[in-house]
């Protein structure tokens, strides 16, 4: 099934590449047995969450006055998020921004910003297609 | 298999302000065969436990109320903005009406220093986020251990108004929160359970009638996953 295929060679990437990590996999076994959607909502729910925090991050840095610990409080909730969701990527972006919040460097806060929003959007658009994928399998399944 | 019992099972409050933790929270309590309330604050968390910013020895007795908020345990976040997990947890356990409902704090940071101040106030348990399910395994011990505690105080005061006249139409003991109102928590999935479950616990029942018995905790045990 070409679908399932493409799945599966997808998500083997997203791990290979270190997109994702062991995290997601305890997801994944959460997700059997019951509601199809668990996957697609906490997903969904990061994407959400996540694109709220990286555009407050850079009204935040943007401004004249940087108040770091408020950069570094919704850091804080980006590494959490991503670390519940097996975002490996995204997450360890979030250490190194930590440590220029750290140090108060605006560019450096800035540039590392720019990393972020560059790994979250590369997850998210695969997260979509994943999404997609998981449909056509799963409509194919249950016709089948 | 274990047998379709229809028993209640227990019910667990979840609080995260983040909005995937509280989906992957949820997801683990209900997989483990818990009943879960997700909830976005610890605000929010003390409304739906009753306690409205008063010390919640004011019992509410209001016989034509039906709803009873029975929570079993109370798991919560550690960093969370206002009111942090180690507050409402300090909340709980200065409320004489919630005190023994064991509590559980999830931090994403392994703080040796943060964790001690948790459980030197009370809290029972500590995990490292992301929670696993595995952790899920160890929350049943503690609202055991609750329920024993709960019925050996209940016992205790049995005793106490057993010797005392036969009037039994107030209940000074009933303890269980008297929202007539069960909050919506704000929770992306429409799936929350209702939450009056008809096995009690940490709530107490209030006597029924004047020398008729109605203790809790029942002696039904939930099925184990």
């Amino acid at each position: 099934m070409e679908a399932k295929m493409q799945l599966n060679t997808l998500m083997a990437n997203m791990f290979a590449t270190g997109l994702l990590d062991d995290q997601f996999r305890q997801l994944q076994i959460l997700h059997e047995g019951s509601s199809p959607d668990f996957i697609t909502e906490i997903i969904t729910l990061f994407c959400m969450e996540g694109e709220g925090i990286i555009n407050d991050l850079a009204k935040l840095l943007n401004k004249p006055f940087v108040d770091f610990n408020k950069v570094d409080t919704l850091l804080y909730r980006l590494q959490g998020s991503s670390a519940t969701v097996g975002a490996q990527r995204v997450k360890d972006t979030c250490i190194q921004f930590h440590k220029f919040c750290q140090d108060n460097t605006r560019y450096g806060c800035l540039d590392t910003l720019d990393v972020v929003r560059n790994d979250f959007y590369d997850l998210r658009s695969k997260f979509q297609i994943m999404v997609q994928l998981e449909q056509q399998v799963w409509t194919f399944y249950r016709k089948h | 298999m274990a047998l379709a019992i229809a028993e209640a099972q227990f019910h667990v409050l979840a609080v995260d302000d983040s909005l995937p933790d509280r989906k992957l929270i949820e997801r683990l309590l209900k997989t483990s065969s818990f009943q879960v309330t997700t909830v976005d604050s610890g605000t929010k968390a003390l409304e739906f436990l009753g306690l409205h910013g008063e010390d919640a020895s004011i019992s509410v007795h209001a016989d034509h109320l039906d709803v009873e908020v029975n929570v079993n345990l109370i798991i919560t976040d550690y960093c969370m903005p206002g009111m942090t997990g180690y507050d409402l947890l300090k909340k709980i356990k200065e409320s004489s009406s919630l005190r023994d409902i064991p509590v559980v704090i999830m931090s994403s940071e392994n703080i040796p220093s943060r964790i001690n101040r948790c459980l030197e106030e009370g809290a029972n348990e500590f995990f490292l986020k992301p929670v696993r399910l595995s952790d899920m395994s160890k929350l049943k011990p503690h609202i055991m251990k609750s329920r024993c505690k709960e019925h050996y105080h209940q016992e205790e005061e049995d005793d106490l108004l057993s010797n005392s006249d036969s009037n039994t139409s107030s209940n000074p003991t009933n303890n269980s929160s008297g929202t007539d109102t069960i909050s919506n928590p704000t929770n992306n999935s429409s799936d929350t359970t209702d939450n009056s479950s008809g096995d009690s616990s940490s709530a107490r029942k209030r006597k029924a009638e004047a020398g008729k018995d109605e203790i809790s905790p029942k002696t039904s045990r939930p099925r184990h996953s």
